[in-house]
């Protein structure tokens, strides 16, 4: 074991010799991000992370938070949904069944699976939680099994949705359930051929009548064909009535996580950008998702900027290209989004949380933490704040690697970790004294808009 | 005289000649895949590509071994040399080329198909030395 990791070590070296740039990245937070020139040696970048145990270490949190593991010994734990009585459900699984293409991908497939969890994804939604409201969360059950990888999920009245990477299913819910009645109801099927990027992001709008569903792309820049990419790099609009869908949004390259603004009713979501132009490039972002907006994927990205890597180019599509709200940085892979409430506390009350899984092919590894993007006025305003920190250690030990976030009722973050399979929740020392109401298992007050807003994921 | 047994020293060996002939034909078929890529933006001649230069490069390192075991039989004789350092340069080529080739999609292009065109005429530079030049060597 000790000698396949030395190998590794080894092959990384030789394999990334000369080519960093080593440079301080450049300031690309926000709306204006500078995007350096496009670069790409013989070999791409890889760093990836050495999985280690968190033994005593615990992530590192703001002063006046508390970071406690909830639950353990998960199976890929992706995404959370805070349920109206408090209870946590956690989507478990891993998809995808892309086939390797060339010898490149099998190589690539060999170093990057080092860096994640060996554990066998869970298919399944497991339930957390705490009866007596003392933040343990004493009872942890399997809610629904035989489930395909799911990922996104939606609560809407009483019907839960859930994302598979293969089909949009539901289950009828009732407050205080702790096990699925039946097998679930297909609403409709997703596009799963490939599934490069297989995780279906899924949201709610405000007044449940439709669902959101992320798609990712079936490659990183069309290299499996333009083929492939039918149906891929979008989001689509799902009639929850009758399964029916329409395109929402187009060229948006991996789409892994949506949400509903609360108030405003709008569409948000954090998407992966491609790989192989350089450490600096192309900036991972958060937006708001216009109707029947194209955002690039593959001609161009950030607006204009052509991609030459696909073929044959297109400038009508790259002309129409849109560009994105507000920059996280490039390679951080964003897996997770959640508007922030009050509950919170002052200064982290306007704003969205956005899980960071953390870069793979990058030489100075960025991500791997949660942050937090203050909003004025219904958009982002500033740079990130770091809120989750200590997943990934400067001699390069990686004991987590974040992905859902979700704001519970009582203004605490949950955050899924599927490299150490636990689910982590970060709470406020001292409770808001603007959500004094809300006791701890019972959220019956909030609004339905707001119910469906923090039913994102 | 001195001629008569270079003659007799340096004949190829059959595993070495099946060996080169293999190399360049997987070579050649790269090179062809790759014109069809460069034509067409099939995205499939390029995954093929990537895969005939992967075996190509296996059984061209088999064939420059030979080409060392060819020195020492020789004994370092001029012509086993120069093929043995021809076969050398166009399997770094070919490296290279196969690194070209794990670029996605149309970053292949244009390095990878220019590579392409090296290494074939490499690999038939080393092949025409490696049955001609004893005698070429010989004539002299």
């Amino acid at each position: 074991m000790k000698r396949l990791h030395l190998l590794a070590t080894i092959t990384l070296a030789v394999l990334l010799g000369g080519c960093s740039g080593g440079n301080a990245p450049p300031e690309q937070y926000g709306a204006n991000p500078q995007l350096p020139a496009q670069q790409r040696g013989l070999l791409p970048d890889m760093v990836i992370a050495k999985p280690a145990a968190w033994g005593d270490h615990l992530p590192t949190v703001p002063q006046g938070y508390t970071i406690k593991a909830i639950a353990t010994d998960l199976r890929i734990p992706r995404q959370t949904l805070v349920l109206p009585n408090g209870d946590i459900l956690v989507a478990e699984g891993r998809g995808g069944n892309a086939p390797s293409l060339k010898p490149k991908d099998v190589i690539a497939g060999y170093i990057k699976a080092k860096g994640t969890s060996p554990v066998k994804g869970g298919n399944r939604l497991t339930l957390l939680r705490d009866a007596d409201g003392d933040g343990t969360y004493e009872m942890k059950t399997v809610f629904a099994d035989g489930l395909n990888a799911p990922y996104g999920l939606a609560l809407v009245g009483d019907t839960l949705y859930v994302a598979d990477q293969d089909a949009l299913v539901k289950f009828h819910y009732t407050v205080g359930q702790t096990h699925a009645d039946g097998a679930p109801v297909k609403v409709t099927d997703l596009p799963s051929a490939i599934n490069h990027h297989w995780t279906k992001a899924l949201a709610a709008s405000a007044d449940g009548r439709y669902l959101y569903v992320g798609i990712g792309s079936n490659s990183n820049i069309t290299e499996r064909g333009m083929t492939a990419e039918v149906d891929r790099a979008r989001i689509w609009q799902v009639d929850a009535q009758t399964g029916m869908h329409r395109a929402y949004a187009t060229g948006v390259r991996n789409p892994t996580a949506l949400a509903i603004q609360p108030g405003t009713g709008a569409l948000w979501a954090v998407v992966n950008e491609r790989d192989e132009l350089g450490p600096d490039l192309v900036p991972d972002y958060l937006t708001t998702v216009r109707d029947g907006g194209f955002y690039g994927w593959p001609w161009s990205y950030w607006g204009q900027h052509v991609d030459p890597r696909v073929r044959p180019q297109d400038p009508e599509k790259v002309a129409s290209a849109i560009v994105p709200d507000y920059s996280l940085g490039s390679h951080v892979a964003a897996l997770g989004v959640a508007f922030s409430s009050p509950a919170v506390g002052a200064k982290f009350a306007d704003g969205v949380f956005v899980g960071e899984h953390g870069s793979w092919n990058r030489s100075d590894p960025v991500g791997y933490k949660v942050v937090f993007v203050p909003f004025r006025d219904g958009h982002p305003a500033g740079d990130p704040i770091d809120f989750v920190t200590g997943f990934r250690g400067k001699d390069g030990l990686t004991r987590g690697r974040p992905v859902g976030v979700s704001v519970d009722p009582r203004g605490a973050l949950i955050v899924a970790d599927d490299l150490s399979n636990t689910i982590w929740r970060v709470t406020p020392n001292t409770p808001s004294a603007a959500v004094k109401p809300a006791a701890p298992a019972t959220t019956t007050g909030a609004a339905p808009a707001a119910s469906a807003g923090e039913a994102k994921m | 005289m001195s001629v008569a047994v270079d003659r007799v020293r340096w004949a190829l060996h059959p595993l070495n000649a099946v060996l080169l002939a293999g190399a360049l034909a997987l070579f050649l078929g790269a090179l062809l895949s790759d014109i069809a890529y460069f034509r067409s933006y099939a995205i499939q001649w390029s995954n093929f590509s990537s895969w005939l230069l992967a075996g190509g490069l296996v059984v061209g390192a088999f064939a420059f071994l030979c080409a060392i075991v060819e020195l020492f039989r020789t004994r370092w004789r001029a012509w086993p040399v120069v093929y043995a350092l021809l076969l050398l340069a166009t399997w770094v080529l070919g490296f290279i080329d196969a690194l070209v080739h794990a670029r996605d999609a149309w970053a292949i292009m244009s390095t990878g198909l220019v590579l392409s065109v090296i290494v074939v005429v490499l690999a038939c530079v080393a092949l025409w030395i490696a049955f001609t030049g004893m005698r070429a060597g010989g004539a002299s």
